[in-house]
């Protein structure tokens, strides 16, 4: 198992978001976190990148517990993320953009930077060429100087998923992805998602509403509401699942 | 690609030095002494607007302190420079200690150990300011810079009170002044075209995003406040020893505001930008002295109206704010426009 969340809980002051959660995401697996909104995923996603500590419970990263660490030193034991609205760096291209993710992995100090040392000038190099590659591997090396903010919605998206894979992760979470894309970019995204899994290695986390596009890409999903598991399963089953549809919508069965 | 964008950079780089190099010497050689000492304090203020926008305009962390980081470079630097024996006859208050008489050192030294000074303090404050987010930098960065003024007055056995220092030799020259803004526009720019730039720049943007991205936003705050304070320390150390006094009043919060008003009219984020505010500020102010005095109008022979100037120079900062809102330059520096340029007559 790559990730396992064990027993996790967590509060905000009187309310809780996530009450004693479990699950394990095996490797090279594609999970969806599905749920109707509220239901604690993003905050499920804050509690593995470290920028929440779950009140109780633990996270578990290829056995080692992360749960405690500074947010950027998880990112570089593996764990990559995108976010729910696109955040990308507004003042900076594209190639800039990629080359942050590449920040912790230049190997030159300060003082080499300011006198620009030949090492300085090599690892610059070999980071450049690493996101050209990148960008290419998306199709968008022409666009590398321009700005990030200047390009298309779905191009954005593209960028950050770019960006969240320049930093070397196993495993890549994936917050709404395929949110605001129109239906032929949702099938490139699912088609980039697959295809990046082989070559990158990765394992994928991620929420989605769009459950056509979680049928069609994940190996496994988990069903929250209001903080508890209802449905851990095949996504095909989820959907027939009844407490899963009276979730979404009402419980009108009982009534 | 790459390679070919590096040795352009190189080139201009080349290009700025032998500029820089030629004007100071031309300038030495044909302007008056008037010109001079104007040419001698823009390029101190541009050794503080340039990285004072390193840590307001690139890494977007609104600070108001570099009054406190020059006067303590001007101090230090002061303390070194005057020559025991002038000291002497200078503490007319109190009996300074006695290391503080002892305390001799030359130009460079002097200059160093300011910004080192400066530098060290910033280390120590950014503990606790970038633990947090937000305006808290820009109220405990102002608190810092009355709690410098307010030991300068209050510590005459160092400082000599509110008498300040004087008998500062007067080491400052262009060679000075200029070589070290040059020096601090290479370094800077040298940050800002690095992995470290791009991790301030990732944090003004966004800073969540960054830390995302696996960045140490702290280290890169840090390393930007750091450098900014060092080279304000060396900025006083050479206006010490340009003005050969020095007294607290010189570095009241006035001194932040007007390289605020710097770096805000060329541009924040932008270093080619903190240098044209400069000139337009610094040189600005002095060309529109004539408005000070009378004039002859169409006919008419107006009085003397001191102040006039800054009436001409508050109207003119207010329309260069309502039609440039980013400052004269935004975010660009002079290599985008060049490139811009290019791609136009493609």
């Amino acid at each position: 198992m790559i990730l396992k969340i064990d027993n996790v809980t967590k509060n905000f002051g009187g309310v809780t978001a996530i009450k004693e959660t479990s699950f394990s995401v095996a490797p090279k697996e594609i999970f969806g976190l599905i749920g109707p909104n509220g239901a604690g995923k993003t905050t499920m996603f804050n509690i593995i990148t470290g920028n929440y500590v779950p009140t109780s419970g633990e996270v578990l990263f290829r056995n080692e517990a992360i749960s405690g660490l500074k947010p950027h030193h998880i990112v570089r034991k593996g764990i990559a993320r995108t976010f729910q609205n696109i955040r990308l760096f507004s003042s900076m291209s594209v190639l800039d953009n990629i080359l942050i993710g590449f920040d912790f992995q230049a190997r030159y100090g300060f003082l080499e930077a300011i006198v620009r040392f030949p090492r300085f000038i090599g690892e610059e190099r070999r980071i450049k060429a690493r996101a050209m590659e990148i960008l290419d591997y998306f199709g968008m090396s022409a666009l590398a100087h321009e700005k990030a903010v200047d390009l298309s919605y779905g191009q954005q998206r593209k960028v950050e998923i770019a960006r969240a894979l320049a930093t070397n992760p196993d495993l890549l979470l994936l917050d709404e992805p395929a949110a605001g894309m129109n239906p032929s970019e949702t099938e490139e995204l699912g088609d980039i998602i697959k295809k990046a899994r082989v070559d990158f290695d990765l394992t994928v986390l991620l929420i989605e509403h769009d459950m056509k596009f979680v049928n069609q890409l994940c190996d496994k999903v988990l069903v929250l509401d209001y903080g508890k598991t209802i449905f851990e399963g095949k996504p095909a089953d989820a959907i027939q699942d009844p407490e899963v549809i009276a979730a979404y919508l009402g419980d009108f069965h009982n009534d | 690609m790459n390679s070919l964008m590096i040795k352009k950079e190189q080139w201009l780089k080349v290009a700025f030095v032998a500029i820089t190099i030629w004007f100071i010497w031309f300038a030495n050689s044909h302007f008056d002494e008037y010109t001079v000492r104007i040419l001698n304090n823009i390029a101190i203020f541009i050794i503080l607007a340039v990285s004072y926008n390193l840590i307001n305009g690139v890494t977007g962390q609104f600070s108001l302190e570099p009054n406190g980081f020059v006067a303590i470079g001007a101090y230090v630097a002061a303390l070194l420079l005057v020559s025991p024996d002038a000291k002497q006859y200078q503490y007319a208050i109190v009996d300074p200690y006695p290391f503080v008489l002892t305390l001799h050192a030359n130009f460079v030294v002097a200059l160093f150990l300011g910004g080192a000074f400066a530098a060290t303090l910033a280390a120590c404050l950014s503990f606790p300011v970038f633990r947090v987010r937000g305006d808290y930098l820009a109220i405990v960065t102002l608190g810092f810079g009355f709690i410098i003024k307010i030991l300068a007055i209050n510590t005459p056995e160092v400082t000599n009170g509110s008498l300040g220092l004087n008998d500062i030799p007067e080491f400052s020259n262009l060679y000075w002044t200029g070589g070290i803004a040059m020096i601090a526009v290479i370094v800077v720019l040298n940050i800002i075209n690095s992995k470290f730039g791009r991790a301030m720049k990732a944090v003004r943007d966004d800073e969540d995003a960054a830390i995302a991205m696996g960045v140490n936003t702290f280290k890169a705050k840090t390393l930007a406040f750091c450098t900014s304070a060092f080279f304000e320390g060396v900025g006083g150390g050479l206006l010490a020893a340009l003005l050969t006094s020095i007294s607290p009043d010189l570095f009241d919060f006035f001194f932040t505001f007007q390289l605020l008003i710097i770096i805000v009219l060329g541009g924040l984020g932008s270093t080619t930008g903190a240098i044209i505010g400069t000139v337009l500020v610094m040189g600005g102010s002095e060309w529109m002295r004539f408005l000070d005095e009378p004039m002859h109008l169409f006919g008419y022979t107006t009085t003397a109206m001191p102040g006039m100037r800054m009436v001409v120079f508050s109207l003119g900062l207010i329309f260069i704010m309502l039609f440039a809102r980013e400052g004269v330059m935004g975010k660009r520096e002079l290599t985008d426009l060049l490139k811009w340029r290019k791609k136009g007559g493609k």
